[in-house]
């Protein structure tokens, strides 16, 4: 057998980040800024200011048709019938044995027109799974992907910067809602979701315009502060707000309630969706593990694969960790036995030969002030 | 340019020999490759270290990479303020930045590292 290896693809933005002295790596089969000036620089100016992302290598599907929001209440496990025109919420699609397959936002466009993002590294997978579903109802999946880029603004300053440039009221836009708009003249659907624990928004637009998107929101962010940001500044900032990465925190082996995310599951809704009996199951017997955020105290940083033990006995394993920028010391979620997932309970990470204490600790990390 | 008075491992180590003592640390473009140190973890005083053996990991926000030491011998300092700064890695590397203090078991070994020049060309080439 030959291993064929495609070369990565490439965003609209790619000949941006290269002149703004990005380090690109392959993630998840694109060329993606995995930092600019450093990851550190880049998560404080989130924080603190403004940080602009391109996150091109999401997946868009758009879900149309006249059956379009009972097709998905059959396909994933939260309700999108529920939601107002302009609203989103978090959702996943699960198999039938109610492992996750990814976790999305889904947003209601129209009556029955919605648009589900998945992340990188499963937007075929959830895009072939979820085209296989709609089959018998009158919805139909435009797979747009490859032609949407997306382009975040992410911030206590976000707001302030895109709100001169757009004919939405960013006022009237609440979190987790969307509007269709124009940035600058560039046609944009505008939401305000992220994935850093700050207020934000995430832009798509056409594949082509999304160079002239970053340049808009570069320019006017400049006095600002705003600053472009990689992967590497995502990933700290998606932990210390607590959010679940797919790969990390969430697999096929993980079901929602395995990972703390028990409420996202509507097994109240009406109709069957794919995974149900296997839920029902899982909520009825308790989750197998429990998700945790843990504080080590002792010297060295928990990362992804590193066992936990309480006292003598394994209890799980740390599914992400980091040092963290914004607290100064090294955090971790992990998933561990339900029994050892209380705050306050002290366990131990092992860091190449040595035990080195942690302390279970509520999630997030951090929270912003309101 | 890196400086001349210092021999090179390709993993990007340097090593300055003075008497029966040798500094260690990690080279610039190491750093650079690292990104955003926030931990290294260093060996006790006595320790003894191989040429070309693991002594100690280096942790940026993103990777863990381990250390190799240019030249064997037995730790007698360790820097100790790359604990509460390890950031001095990325400021100072080829100074404030520095990791270990070794007594050097054979300085013979020295011959089996990269001149400045050859240090340069590899990095050149990566």
């Amino acid at each position: 057998m030959t291993d064929h290896v495609e070369p990565p693809r490439e965003t609209a933005l790619v000949d941006v980040h290269r002149a703004l002295g990005a380090r690109l790596i392959d993630f998840a089969g694109w060329l993606m800024p995995v930092q600019y000036a450093g990851i550190i620089e880049e998560h404080r100016a989130v924080r603190e200011r403004a940080g602009l992302f391109d996150l091109s290598h999401m997946g868009e599907l758009f879900v149309e048709g006249d059956d379009a929001g009972d097709a998905l209440a059959a396909a994933l496990v939260t309700d999108p019938r529920t939601l107002t025109v302009g609203r989103a919420h978090y959702s996943m699609i699960c198999a039938p044995d109610g492992g996750i397959i990814d976790d999305l936002i889904v947003y209601r466009l129209g009556s029955e027109r919605f648009l589900v993002v998945a992340n990188a590294g499963n937007a075929a997978v959830v895009s072939d799974e979820l085209a296989a579903r709609l089959g018998g109802w009158k919805a139909v999946l435009d797979d747009r992907s490859l032609a949407t880029s997306l382009v975040a603004i992410q911030g206590p300053r976000a707001a302030g910067i895109l709100g001169p440039l757009i004919d939405v009221d960013l006022g009237a836009l609440k979190y987790y809602a969307i509007a269709e708009g124009q940035v600058a003249g560039i046609p944009a659907l505008v939401a305000r979701t992220g994935y850093t624990g700050e207020d934000g928004f995430e832009l798509f637009v056409d594949w082509a315009r999304g160079p002239a998107a970053w340049a808009v929101l570069a320019d006017a962010g400049r006095s600002a502060g705003v600053v472009p940001c990689g992967l590497g500044a995502r990933d700290t900032l998606r932990l210390e707000a607590g959010m679940p990465l797919y790969g990390n925190e969430l697999d096929r082996q993980t079901t929602p309630f395995d990972a703390g995310l028990g409420r996202v599951v509507k097994l109240q809704k009406p109709g069957d969706f794919v995974g149900r009996a296997a839920l029902e199951r899982a909520e009825r017997e308790g989750p197998s593990k429990r998700l945790v955020g843990l504080r080590v105290t002792g010297r060295g940083i928990a990362r992804h694969g590193y066992h936990v033990v309480a006292g003598e006995r394994p209890t799980g394993v740390v599914t992400s960790g980091t040092q963290s920028p914004t607290l100064g010391y090294p955090i971790a979620m992990a998933s561990v036995a339900p029994g050892d997932g209380e705050p306050g309970t002290m366990l131990d990470v092992e860091i190449r030969d040595q035990r080195v204490a942690a302390e279970v600790v509520p999630l997030p990390f951090y929270k912003r002030s309101a | 340019m890196v400086p001349a008075d210092l021999r090179y491992t390709k993993d990007h180590e340097w090593v300055r020999v003075e008497g029966d003592q040798a500094t260690v640390g990690v080279t610039e473009f190491a750093a650079q490759q690292l990104g955003d140190v926030v931990f290294v973890d260093l060996p006790a005083v006595g320790k003894a270290v191989e040429q070309f053996a693991t002594f100690g990991v280096v942790e940026s926000v993103k990777a863990v990479s381990d250390l190799f030491a240019p030249i064997g011998g037995s730790v007698v300092e360790a820097n100790a303020a790359l604990a509460d700064r390890p950031e001095l890695v990325n400021s100072d590397p080829f100074g404030e930045g520095w990791m270990i203090r070794l007594k050097v078991a054979d300085a013979a070994q020295l011959a089996g590292l990269l001149d400045p020049a050859a240090y340069e060309q590899l990095v050149a080439s990566s």
